[in-house]
């Protein structure tokens, strides 16, 4: 099994939808997760705050330098993602595809390394 | 039975077989750059016991167990080495490879591994080329004008991208069969064109993409005889391909009505035009079957003049409706010309946005001809050779305009 | 409590073990992952952790878009930027400067940047 990291990429502007429009998506998210769950795949998933909830911290070289934003000075940010342990890529693309209907905006699929470091914590 | 072993016979094999050999080792170890350089330790050793004592009654079956004992070795010296892989001790020699069934299974395994749509498109050129059909990485560079390290390095990425997302060595789901097969379709379809568009062969060390195409394309017809896009796919390559020979002449490009017919392949027209009628029969047409169609028509018409437009016309308006983008639609206006005059097609070609595209130009150029505006059809004429890059083509659309009066 | 992402971005570049990437070479490389894992330990000891995980390079990503009648599967990644998310940690902490005091020590351990974000809900 792989972990795949399936980030939402290129989401639309969620504050113009209408309420209803954005009940509607979490509903959808919602299933899928639930599916993913009772599949025994589902290791985490999340919604980010944006760019503005955003800190910096850098002490990589002595004391830490805290600095306001995003680190990367792209408009887009990563607006939320899903860790999912699947069999291989063709399993981890359909659960993206499902995830990406369920969002209205494209997912990028990304494998973790073999080891994570989370593999002693019992996720 | 052995055979004598010359170079070309050689080079026969091993492209025959190379695909078979990589796809079967693919499956049992699960690694693509193990299974290509045991493929290649087992040629060489072929290349030294092959010509003193013949080619062995199935040299496949040869290949691939040398082969699979050869990656073998290489597991157990790379387990000696590193100590945390003694597991890898244990491995034995306990999936022999067979000549036949599961061993067409790896290779169409193989295919739709190496045209995944994870994969950047020229990758999937690039890789199928390589691992299926067996070419070497300068003939691949070569054949499209790239560079050989680019070209290394897009086969390297890929399949380095292969083994870290874990695209899976599998025959898709049934779900899925259909977009990945087109996927498949598509890469060939591109190496043919990449072949057949380029010329005539312009460097006798290019490796002929249209003949490999059509290769590639029996052997997914052998692994897949039940799908018609595959029949239709291998028909429409046969019945472009059998023209080959009349399309120049003297350096310039010859249009289809203007063709020497004695001059076509007839074997291959036959053998298209029952690949269309086996398509027929089974009655689910597709982007290929009908392409593979149109041209069955063009090809059964004795003279140009014989050409059966309605029927040109009618299949183009099926494939519209699967394909309804602006190439279709300019190919159509062309039947459209033939059967309602050079005006109503003209009005049709007016309203494609493809005027970056010299076929664009060099449609509406033959339409105004037609219609007598000679100064428009001289202009767009200027403008197709501008921006065509074939040289053949240019000499053709060349001669046109100054044939205008 | 609330959930924080603690990411790390780098190059496809950065992912090279032979070259240790940003690091300079394979040794310091080993030294950040093995610092890494002493920090992932005390986070697990300390009741903030929840998750950490080095992703593979940009190069090994796909995009998926759903949204129509069959799903385009195209080879990523998404954004064409010079640099990418490398791996995080998501945490657990009962407010902000504890999440910001846990990153520097992230960041120290790593011996990169680290950029915090809150998770919704």
């Amino acid at each position: 099994m792989t972990q795949y990291l399936i980030a939402v990429v290129g989401e639309p502007d969620y504050a113009t939808l209408a309420p209803e429009e954005l009940q509607q998506i979490m509903t959808d998210v919602d299933a899928v997760v639930t599916d993913a769950r009772a599949a025994g795949i589902f290791v985490f998933g999340g919604g980010l705050h944006g760019p503005e909830a955003t800190t910096v911290v850098d002490a990589s070289s002595g004391a830490p330098v805290v600095t306001d934003g995003p680190y990367a000075e792209s408009k887009e940010q990563m607006g939320g993602f899903a860790i999912l342990d699947v069999p291989d890529l063709d399993a981890a693309l359909a659960w993206a595809g499902r995830l990406s209907a369920a969002c209205r905006c494209p997912q990028e699929v990304r494998p973790f390394q073999d080891e994570p470091a989370s593999t002693e914590a019992g996720v | 039975m052995t055979a004598h072993l010359d170079d070309a016979a050689f080079e026969r094999i091993f492209r025959d077989e190379y695909g078979r050999v990589v796809a079967s080792l693919a499956r049992r170890f699960g690694d693509l750059d193990l299974a290509e350089e045991a493929a290649s330790e087992a040629l060489v050793v072929a290349v030294e016991k092959w010509a003193a004592g013949g080619i062995p009654p199935n040299p496949g079956g040869w290949l691939t167990t040398t082969a699979g004992n050869k990656a073998l070795d290489r597991l157990r010296r790379e387990s000696q080495r590193d100590a945390k892989h003694q597991a890898a001790l244990m491995i034995t020699d306990d999936t022999p490879p067979e000549p036949t069934g599961p061993v067409e299974d790896d290779r169409l395994r193989l295919v739709f591994t190496c045209c995944h749509p994870a994969l950047a498109p020229e990758a999937r050129v690039a890789l199928t080329l390589r691992l299926l059909g067996g070419l070497t990485v300068p003939e691949i560079a070569r054949a499209f004008f790239v560079a050989e390290p680019t070209m290394g390095q897009r086969i390297t990425r890929a399949k380095a991208k292969i083994k870290a997302a874990r695209i899976p060595f599998k025959i898709p789901e049934v779900a899925d069969l259909p977009a990945r097969l087109d996927a498949v379709l598509a890469v060939v379809y591109l190496v043919f064109n990449e072949g057949y568009l380029t010329g005539e062969g312009d460097s006798p060390t290019r490796v002929d993409l249209s003949d490999e195409a059509i290769r590639l394309a029996r052997v997914l017809r052998s692994l897949l005889p039940r799908e018609p896009e595959v029949a239709g796919l291998l028909a429409l390559l046969l019945l472009t391909d059998a023209r080959r020979a009349s399309r120049f002449a003297g350096g310039e490009l010859v249009p289809l009505g203007e063709q020497d017919r004695a001059g076509w392949d007839h074997s291959l027209i036959e053998e298209g035009h029952a690949l269309v009628r086996e398509c027929l029969a089974i009655n689910r047409p597709g982007r290929y079957q009908l392409l593979a169609a149109i041209n069955a028509v063009h090809t059964d018409a004795a003279r140009a003049a014989d050409t059966d437009w309605s029927q040109v016309l009618a299949l183009y308006d099926r494939l519209q409706r699967i394909d309804p983008g602006p190439v279709v639609a300019l190919n159509r206006a062309v039947a459209v010309a033939e059967l309602d005059g050079p005006d109503v097609a003209l009005a049709i070609v007016d309203r494609l946005p493809l005027s970056s595209y010299h076929a664009w130009h060099a449609t509406r150029a033959e339409l105004l001809r037609r219609l007598g505006r000679s100064a428009e059809a001289r202009a767009e004429y200027d403008a197709a050779i501008e921006a065509t890059g074939n040289a053949a083509e240019q000499a053709y659309l060349t001669r046109r305009r100054r044939q205008l009066v | 409590m609330t959930q924080y992402l603690m990411a790390v971005h780098g190059t496809e570049a950065d992912h090279d073990m032979e070259t240790g990437g940003g690091y300079g070479s394979r040794e310091a490389m080993m030294a950040a992952m093995e610092e890494t894992e002493r920090y992932n330990k005390k986070l697990q000891e300390d009741g903030y952790w929840v998750f950490a995980g080095g992703l593979k390079a940009p190069s090994t990503a796909t995009v998926v878009d759903g949204q129509g009648d069959s799903p385009v599967r195209t080879d990523g990644p998404y954004l064409e930027s010079k640099e990418h998310i490398g791996g995080f940690w998501i945490i657990e902490a009962p407010d902000h400067e504890t999440a910001l005091r846990l990153a520097a020590e992230a960041s120290k351990a790593c011996g990169g940047k680290v950029e915090v974000r809150p998770f919704e809900g």
